[in-house]
């Protein structure tokens, strides 16, 4: 096996994205502490063998509080890719099936959506809207809506060109049908792959709007959150914004060690 | 007696656990041209490429390669970098992925050039321009500032040539660089290798499938048969008496017999296209005007009588592909008419078209993008069933497909399985299967045996012959190749800058051709009786 084929960061990347999938799932069920209870009397303990990481400023234990904060990380980013793929796939179908002035439209308005910082008309939009996660989903999932439309039609372009396509019209199929049989299947390893990096970015926007209070409210935890509230007490209490950090910068590093290691599968010749 | 420009001494290659070449030996000398000749996966490409040391990365060598007395198989990277392009020039076979896309073609020339010596831009240019010219590409076709993909294939392949040549190199290696031209094209390009070769007196290592190409080419000939050269020797010889069974089956297939008496027909027209004009609109180049659009097909008319086999043949860029999309409903025509069995076709409402589609089925070139590759055999073969009004049901319809795939040569447990795992001539077959399903009165086949090597276009002929016969299925044969079509058309059409410039009786249109082109093209053809 050469060095380009050799799977161990895809290894790491499925291992550790599966882990802080597996956690933000186990976190519904079971975590080592209620992370919602204040316990004044044990704040800001640094990690020892009963807390592990240590317990915040209101006492309550930064395990528990990383535990179902991955739940609203994984949350927002997932249900913003779904909402990505669900208008974003589509569209790119529907331009690349029927070429000429629809196909402009719809990628002159995805580009149009691309003209803006994201992550600031998604501040903009929840700022309207009032923060809280679902508003958080719908923003970052806007964003995901002409990547996904840009792939799609790429890839679906490429696919038209190919005799099968041809094959397919012979055999008396619309465009529709031919996008939804022939485009689609063979899209899906591209689209797993983009997938994946975009739910990176949505971890990071999700962490950079609840940074600043814009993705889910409190009670639920949030890793960016949790940042915030510890940059007043880095001197006090360093670990505070150390794990949360760390959570953040693993779950992102393995997600796109992922991508890239689909990415490289996808690209293999069979 | 001069030393060998190139010496391959015990050359093997594996992949994996696999020999690709089991320790072969050749040279060549300068002004010599070499035929490597074999079937597909015979490791005659590989030969070539581990020559220059393009070997995929899994691929391990041994062996020796000397040029001029130097040893190549030892050389890094960076010395082999160097040496390909000044001391060895390579063709590809596809002029259509060889070329930058993004790239004038001038520049692409030049590049080669300047990656090699430091010349100036304009003095590469004008080496650029001096090579183009040597190739033929001279006036408007060859300007520089051109881009691949307004030239034709043979052009490309014309720039391939100029971007081997541009550094003189002692030795070149043409891999099929002629498979994916029409004849004359073909004829152009082969005629253009042979003057290189002598004028410069280069060596020339030219690997092809196709012992007629060899045959007016070839000083000397080595033939490959899973990864060894079973037969090697002056061309005049083994052409003339081979003495390898392999040989001989490969030279019989070149002969290409007719693969049954053609008839006269009498039967009523099953497909008739009248008036066909097709024009493509053009990029305007002035704001106030709108360019004029080319004429892609002018006018043409043709017949296909049931169960008879017409030959379409023309070079490309005749317009017989642009014709075949308006016969096959899949574009419109400006103006003429398609009648499918008596009814009108090409302009029929959807739910006609729909109905009438089952009795026109096609076949295409390329046995690797013929078919989705998620989907199985059964399901590939099956589609075409969305054009009845009542698709069979699952067992039925498995049936049907296991009948089609005895039909073609293939077994009925071939169904479960993926296009990949099949090779080229075997998914010539799958596509033959599909178009058959629907049991249609005339099936068009594009190109569809030109990606094949000779000996299984032998096969699929014969079972294209066999099942004309059996089925009373009425076939349009377009090609660029002329022993194909004189193979098995009953009648032919020759179409030249998309008007049909003559048409008749196959043996009539070969023995006593009347217009011009058609005899160029027969002229152009390679023939294997030695000179």
């Amino acid at each position: 096996m050469t060095a380009a084929s050799r799977p161990t960061g895809f290894i790491a990347g499925a291992v550790i994205t599966g882990l802080f999938i597996g956690m933000a799932v186990i976190a519904q069920y079971w975590t080592p502490f209620d992370p919602r209870a204040l316990l004044i009397a044990d704040k800001l303990q640094a990690p020892n063998a009963h807390h592990w990481f240590g317990t915040d400023q209101l006492g309550r234990d930064v395990l528990s509080m990383i535990m179902l904060g991955a739940q609203t990380s994984v949350g927002v980013a997932a249900l913003s890719v779904v909402i990505g793929v669900f208008v974003g796939v589509p569209l790119g179908l529907f331009a690349a099936a029927r070429r000429g002035a629809i196909d402009e439209l719809v990628m002159r308005g995805n580009d149009l959506i691309f003209a803006f910082p994201a992550l600031l008309l998604a501040i903009l939009m929840t700022a309207v809207f009032g923060p809280g996660a679902v508003n958080a989903i719908v923003a970052i999932g806007i964003f995901n809506i002409p990547v996904f439309a840009r792939v799609t039609r790429a890839g679906a372009l490429q696919l038209w060109t190919r005799d099968y396509a041809l094959a397919a019209r012979v055999a008396g199929k619309g465009p529709w049908r031919i996008s939804w049989e022939h485009m689609l299947p063979n899209l899906v390893g591209l689209l797993v792959v983009q997938g994946t990096i975009q739910f990176s970015l949505g971890v990071i926007a999700e962490a950079g709007l609840s940074y600043v209070g814009l993705s889910a409210q409190p009670p639920t935890p949030s890793w960016g959150r949790m940042l915030n509230e510890a940059q007043t007490l880095t001197a006090l209490a360093p670990y505070l914004a150390l794990f949360p950090g760390f959570a953040v910068l693993l779950f992102v590093l393995g997600l796109n060690l992922l991508g890239e290691g689909l990415r490289r599968r996808a690209e293999r010749p069979a | 007696m001069t030393a060998p420009l190139l010496e391959v001494e015990d050359l093997t290659v594996a992949m994996g656990a696999a020999r690709i070449i089991k320790g072969i030996s050749l040279e060549v000398r300068a002004g010599e041209i070499l035929g490597l000749v074999g079937a597909s996966g015979s490791g005659k490409s590989m030969t070539a490429l581990a020559v220059m040391r393009l070997l995929p990365q899994s691929a391990t060598m041994t062996g020796t390669v000397r040029l001029r007395g130097e040893t190549l198989s030892g050389k890094g990277d960076a010395q082999m970098q160097a040496i390909r392009g000044r001391d060895v020039g390579m063709v590809f076979q596809e002029p259509m992925t060889a070329l930058n896309p993004l790239m004038r073609i001038g520049d692409q020339v030049a590049e080669t050039l300047r990656l090699h010596r430091a010349v100036s831009a304009h003095e590469a240019r004008h080496a650029a321009r001096e090579a183009l010219d040597l190739v033929g590409l001279s006036g408007e076709q060859g300007a520089l500032d051109r881009f691949p993909y307004e030239l034709s294939g043979g052009q490309r392949q014309r720039v391939a040539i100029a971007m081997a040549v541009v550094m003189s190199p002692p030795l070149l290696i043409a891999d099929e660089p002629t498979t994916a031209l029409d004849v004359i094209t073909q004829a152009q390009v082969l005629l253009l290798l042979r003057q290189l070769v002598r004028a410069r007196n280069m060596g020339l290592i030219l690997v092809t499938h196709d012992l007629a190409v060899l045959a007016q080419l070839a000083d000397r000939v080595a033939v490959m048969q899973q990864g060894e050269i079973v037969e090697q020797g002056a061309a005049a010889q083994i052409l003339r008496r081979p003495s390898n069974p392999y040989t001989a089956a490969l030279l019989a297939a070149a002969a290409l017999k007719p693969k049954r008496v053609a008839r006269e027909v009498g039967s009523p027209a099953v497909l008739q296209a009248s008036g066909i004009i097709r024009e493509y609109p053009r990029h305007r180049r002035s704001l106030w005007r709108a360019a004029a659009p080319v004429r892609a097909v002018d006018g043409v008319s043709l017949t296909v009588h049931a169960g008879e086999t017409v030959g379409l043949v023309g070079e490309s860029g005749s317009g017989k592909s642009s014709l075949l999309k308006v016969i096959l409903a899949l574009e419109r025509s400006q103006a003429g008419q398609v009648r499918l069995l008596g009814e009108e076709f090409s302009g029929a409402a959807a739910v006609n078209l729909h109905r009438l589609r089952r009795a026109i089925q096609v076949v295409f070139q390329d046995p690797y993008g013929s078919f989705d590759p998620k989907w199985t055999v059964e399901r590939l073969i099956a589609e075409p069933f969305f054009l009845l009004n009542a698709p069979p049901l699952a067992a039925e319809r498995r049936r049907k497909v296991a009948i089609v795939l005895e039909q073609v040569g293939l077994s009925a447990t071939d169904a479960q399985r993926l296009p990949h795992e099949f090779s080229g001539g075997e998914r010539q077959r799958i596509a033959i299967a599909r178009a058959l399903i629907t049991e249609p009165a005339v099936i068009a086949f594009d190109e569809a045996v030109s990606a094949l090597d000779v000996l299984l276009r032998e096969q699929i002929l014969e079972l294209l012959a066999q099942l004309a016969e059996r089925l009373n299925v009425a076939y349009l044969f377009v090609s660029h190749d002329l022993q194909v079509i004189r193979a098995i058309a009953d009648r032919v059409y020759v179409m030249q800058r998309g008007r049909i410039v003559e048409e008749g009786p196959t043996e009539s249109v070969f023995t006593s051709p009347r217009h011009a082109y058609t005899q160029a093209l027969i002229a152009a053809t390679p023939k294997l009786g030695v000179n």
